[in-house]
């Protein structure tokens, strides 16, 4: 399997969830991300999975729920609209401390918007998906290589910190193709002595329950979870950095907005301009202590993101506010070209980010 | 190098079908490759294109906004593209089905009846590879000696039977003589 095939995003990420051992896939159709749904209903029946087309996103969210009360790795996958009808049943897979994979590959917004790509969803992923206190795991890919490997180590996370990893792609890398390598190594399985399988007769039953009435033991159950988070902030926080080593600018972007930003940094380093790229890989936990250092080398920095600023206030908070941090966006549908990346770079670098 | 393509036409023309083979060429000649398909509204009977990168170094954006390489089938496609292509790129245009010139003066244009020549050879439906048998002769993008390899990788294993009428199509667009 090491040949590289070229693969639609969507088709590998499905392929690679498989490769993870899931074989209960729940989910309803909605665009761009309709191929995963259809690679699925082709190919889980042959490797003896479940492949489900709920009656709705929030009675698929529901049973995704139930599978992994049951020990087994699930997964659902959604476009904008379509995650944020999924709110509720995440935020009970976090009270439950239910592992699960969720992929919304985001589309434009408000409300029904389009279905041409955005990154309009990060706060959604990174902050409040719905109620209560609680964080989800959050992967970006910028190539259909790691549409699959983050799905790889999604359903991996999941299973290790019993909670719920989505995978925040955009109508771009859904549908682009792209070699790929589909050869991922073994698949760790975890002991799930919680989970709700039977007791024989021979122990006491498990209880999946995100109901606590008595305040004194919510908020036991609460702090316990953000132990988990602070560790999880320590130890799993991935980026990727280019050029960064003589840059007196940092862009961040992530997804395809790392990608075009990519192409800019190159148009302006041919032109003299000293500027890299901080890509975080996950957006929860944000690469926070990395940003901090950078800002004491960079004089300011450019946050390119196809959404209204919504990136740029991680980028203000890691960085403390210490240097100026620019906005360079387009929304709704609309994709960056290099070019407006560059302009963007160009201003930075006369102004220095100070208006 | 690298080569940003631009194919455009109608949906059902076989557009995104002919990128996704050159991009697959691509890849068994060890290149960067990518291939990103309009998938809005407009391609259920409207308008389809496709983005097709073929490089030597890691492919960045996979949006090709100003193309090295266009090819159109529809008049539509040329309108909306026409301006956007490097100085000294080219344009291929199926002149069985688009009627007027490029006017551009600073990007070379080819013309071949592409539409025309499938239907009398007895391959309709396959203008689009004639074309692009016809954009290999001239730009190069890929090598003409491997294109079966490629071919049987993006034709599914049910519709093998087709292979030989794809390749003929090729060979057709490459021993084009204007």
């Amino acid at each position: 399997m090491s040949e590289k095939v070229l693969m639609k995003g969507n088709e590998a990420l499905a392929e690679a969830a498989l490769m993870a051992g899931c074989r209960h896939y729940l989910g309803y159709p909605i665009t761009p991300q309709t191929e995963i749904a259809a690679y699925m209903a082709k190919r889980m029946p042959k490797v003896g999975g479940t492949f489900l087309q709920a009656e709705s996103e929030i009675a698929a969210i529901n049973m995704v729920i139930g599978v992994s009360a049951a020990g087994k790795r699930a997964m659902t996958s959604s476009s904008s609209p379509g995650i944020s009808l999924k709110g509720e049943g995440l935020s009970y897979l976090a009270g439950c401390d239910l592992p699960a994979f969720v992929v919304n590959v985001q589309r434009g917004g408000p409300g029904l918007g389009g279905i041409q790509p955005s990154q309009s969803d990060y706060f959604q992923a990174t902050r409040g998906t719905s109620h209560g206190d609680y964080h989800m795991l959050v992967l970006a890919p910028n190539s259909v290589q790691e549409m699959v490997s983050m799905t790889f180590k999604g359903f991996d996370l999941a299973d290790k910190y019993r909670m719920t990893v989505m995978l925040l792609a955009d109508g771009t890398m859904g549908q682009m193709m792209e070699p790929v390598s589909l050869d991922m190594g073994d698949v760790t399985t975890y002991e799930k002595p919680w989970a709700v399988t039977g007791t024989g007769c021979a122990r006491k039953h498990n209880v999946i329950n995100s109901l606590f009435l008595k305040p004194e033991e919510l908020e036991v159950k609460n702090f316990e979870r953000y132990e988990k988070y602070n560790y999880i902030e320590e130890n799993e926080v991935m980026y990727e950095e280019y050029m960064m080593d003589d840059a007196d600018i940092c862009i961040v972007a992530f997804g395809i907005a790392a990608r075009i930003s990519k192409n800019a940094i190159d148009m302006a380093r041919a032109k003299g301009i000293k500027v890299g790229m901080l890509r975080p890989i996950t957006l929860w936990p944000f690469p926070k202590k990395e940003m901090r250092k950078i800002a004491d080398k960079v004089k300011c920095f450019v946050s390119v993101e196809m959404s209204m600023g919504q990136l740029i206030e991680d980028v203000r908070l890691a960085s403390e506010c210490t240097r100026p941090v620019l906005l360079c966006n387009r929304t709704g549908g609309m994709i960056m070209t290099p070019e407006e990346v560059l302009a963007k770079i160009e201003e930075a670098d006369k102004t220095g980010g100070e208006n | 190098m690298t080569k940003n393509m631009l194919i455009a036409g109608f949906g059902g023309q076989g557009i995104l079908f002919c990128g996704k083979f050159l991009a697959y060429e691509g890849l068994l000649e060890d290149k960067s490759v990518s291939w990103l398909p309009s998938y809005g509204p407009e391609m259920r009977g409207g308008t389809a294109n496709c983005s097709v990168i073929i490089s030597d170094i890691p492919v960045g954006s996979p949006i090709v906004s100003n193309p090295d390489i266009l090819m159109v089938m529809n008049l539509p496609s040329l309108d909306k593209y026409e301006d956007s292509t490097v100085a000294g790129g080219q344009i291929f245009v199926d002149s069985a089905l688009i009627d007027r010139k490029v006017n551009r003066t600073d990007v070379e244009a080819y013309y071949i009846p592409a539409t025309k020549l499938a239907n009398d050879e007895g391959l309709t439906g396959l203008a689009n590879m004639i074309m692009i048998g016809y954009v290999i002769k001239k730009s190069g993008i890929i090598p003409f000696e491997n294109i079966d390899r490629a071919l049987q990788k993006v034709v599914p294993a049910s519709k093998q039977h087709l292979l030989d009428s794809n390749r003929k199509a090729l060979e057709l667009g490459y021993n084009y003589a204007e």
